[in-house]
């Protein structure tokens, strides 16, 4: 008798799936990768199109500018708050400031600044490409002998990887005033000392560390944004449908890019 | 000046154009008319590079396009002005920098050079001193317009019209279906070609037809050869019946 796993579903046709479900990934990671080189070739290459990557710099990081500041004071204030409670058992409150200050330089800033560009600056850029998709105005360009990818994608790309690393800055800045004001008001925890132990325990290489992530995540939200935007179709559900999906998928990226980097930071 | 030599286009199992063989004489309009479905529009992008044909050969202006590159076809669109079905305009751009693109993109011109250009050729098509506004701020016949001042501002050998009159009231029809006789009247050198299933429109603008059906050519020649071609599909065209030999999907 043959073996079948649920009514009518034998093993072969289970596998014959996910070879199929494995083969469309690889497909559309070699399609990704293709499309990031196809990126760099114009980033790197004339003509070099600085008014749209000024415009750009403005929309990912000039706009988004008050909502990082707000959410890393509030993030630097709630981790101070959560880990003050922790220190005060051991009369340790003195190193929050170098504690929040080693998280969030780290960790909390990058990846916190990482999903708040992707879920307002990518989001916006994959809606404004996929419409442009969908109303062939991306036709139009192609047609006038314009590339898409040189005028439309590079700037972007250019863009979310100088900003990110920049928001990156100010989201560290705002969280460790609000994880000061937390230790000064709610833990009676000197200035001085929280200030000393922040400049002995956090080190450039932590900066530097948040960076390198910074600048990972800005070139994929760049990539995956456009990406998303040029590959959408089907009118206004289309759009709908890339941007949710753009959203998704970077936001799991970043978190596996995240991992990535962070174990070749602490292993190598 | 454009040729399909044996042009197959398969989008899966599904034969869209079938071994077709189309010319298309320079300094004319020529309009390729069908119903929905028969590859209008799949023809005329390959006329544009944007489609690539599964087998036969694609050749404009003496160049065979069909194996052309990125970096070819680029140059290739040079040669080409496009007026899409919805006008396809830059919605973040005013009117003035939407027709000026192709000078910018192309053409090391001041600002003062493509502006003048730019009314010149708004004024060419009726819309003179619009250039502030954006295409939001437009009527349907208006922003065609504008498409069809930008796909000339750059002086092109071949202009493509997808489907210009489709959606739009008669008067506008008509308006629109003037001003492409009137731009190939004024460009001896420019070559039109239209696509379109409105019979009345083709046989006022066509200078020479071809009607596609079942991925082929059903009939190739002049508005009185089509008039008065005993065809059954193409009479059944002409009376718009939905009862005859054609068939429909």
């Amino acid at each position: 008798m043959e073996l079948t796993l649920v009514q009518g579903l034998k093993p072969a046709h289970l596998i014959r799936a996910i070879g199929r479900l494995v083969l469309r990934q690889i497909t559309a990671l070699g399609e990704f990768m293709l499309y990031a080189r196809y990126t760099f070739k114009h980033v790197v290459s004339r003509p070099f199109r600085r008014r749209l990557v000024f415009q750009q710099m403005e929309f990912i990081g000039n706009e988004s500018l008050n909502i990082i500041m707000i959410s890393g004071f509030f993030i630097g204030a709630v981790f101070s708050l959560q880990i003050g409670y922790v220190f005060q058992i051991f009369g340790a409150q003195g190193m929050m400031g170098a504690a929040s200050g080693k998280a969030l330089t780290r960790e909390l800033s990058p990846l916190v600044t990482g999903f708040l560009v992707a879920g307002r600056g990518g989001a916006a850029i994959t809606a404004e490409l996929a419409t442009m998709k969908v109303t062939e105005q991306i036709d139009a360009m192609e047609a006038m002998a314009v590339d898409p990818v040189s005028y439309l994608v590079a700037p972007r790309v250019i863009a979310s990887t100088l900003m990110l690393p920049l928001l990156v800055a100010v989201f560290n800045f705002t969280g460790q005033i609000g994880s000061l004001i937390v230790g000064i008001f709610l833990f009676d925890v000197d200035q001085g000392v929280f200030f000393q132990k922040l400049v002995s325990i956090v080190g450039v290489e932590d900066i530097w560390g948040g960076m390198q992530k910074a600048f990972a995540f800005g070139l994929l939200i760049g990539l995956m944004a456009c990406r998303f935007g040029l590959k959408a179709g089907g009118g206004a559900k289309g759009v709908g449908i890339a941007t949710t999906n753009s959203v998704v998928v970077t936001l799991l990226a970043i978190l596996a890019i995240d991992f990535l980097i962070t174990y070749l930071q602490v292993a190598v | 000046m454009i040729y399909f030599k044996n042009v197959t286009k398969k989008f899966g199992q599904f034969t869209v154009l079938d071994q077709l063989d189309i010319h298309i004489p320079k300094g004319k309009v020529t309009v390729i008319l069908g119903k929905s479905g028969e590859g209008k529009s799949v023809t005329i992008k390959h006329i544009m590079g944007l489609l690539k044909p599964t087998s036969g050969r694609v050749i404009v202006d003496g160049e065979d396009i069909t194996d052309f590159g990125a970096a070819e076809l680029q140059v290739y669109r040079k040669k080409l002005g496009m007026l899409f079905q919805h006008a396809a305009l830059f919605d973040s751009m005013t009117v003035g920098e939407n027709v000026s693109f192709p000078l910018r993109e192309h053409m090391k011109l001041s600002e003062q050079e493509m502006l003048e250009r730019s009314e010149a050729i708004l004024e060419q098509t009726g819309l003179p001193g619009i250039q502030h506004k954006y295409p939001s701020e437009l009527s349907t016949g208006e922003k065609k317009r504008v498409g069809l001042a930008r796909a000339l501002i750059h002086q092109p050998k071949v202009i493509l019209y997808d489907e210009p009159t489709t959606g739009m009231d008669p008067l506008v029809s008509e308006m629109i279906d003037q001003l492409i006789v009137k731009v190939n009247q004024e460009n001896k050198e420019l070559t039109s070609v239209v696509i379109s299933h409105d019979l009345k429109a083709a046989l006022e603008i066509a200078e020479n037809l071809v009607m596609l059906y079942k991925g082929k050519v059903q009939l190739a020649g002049t508005p009185d050869e089509f008039r008065t071609c005993p065809d059954p599909v193409i009479r059944q065209f002409f009376s718009g019946k939905v009862q005859g030999p054609m068939e429909f999907i």
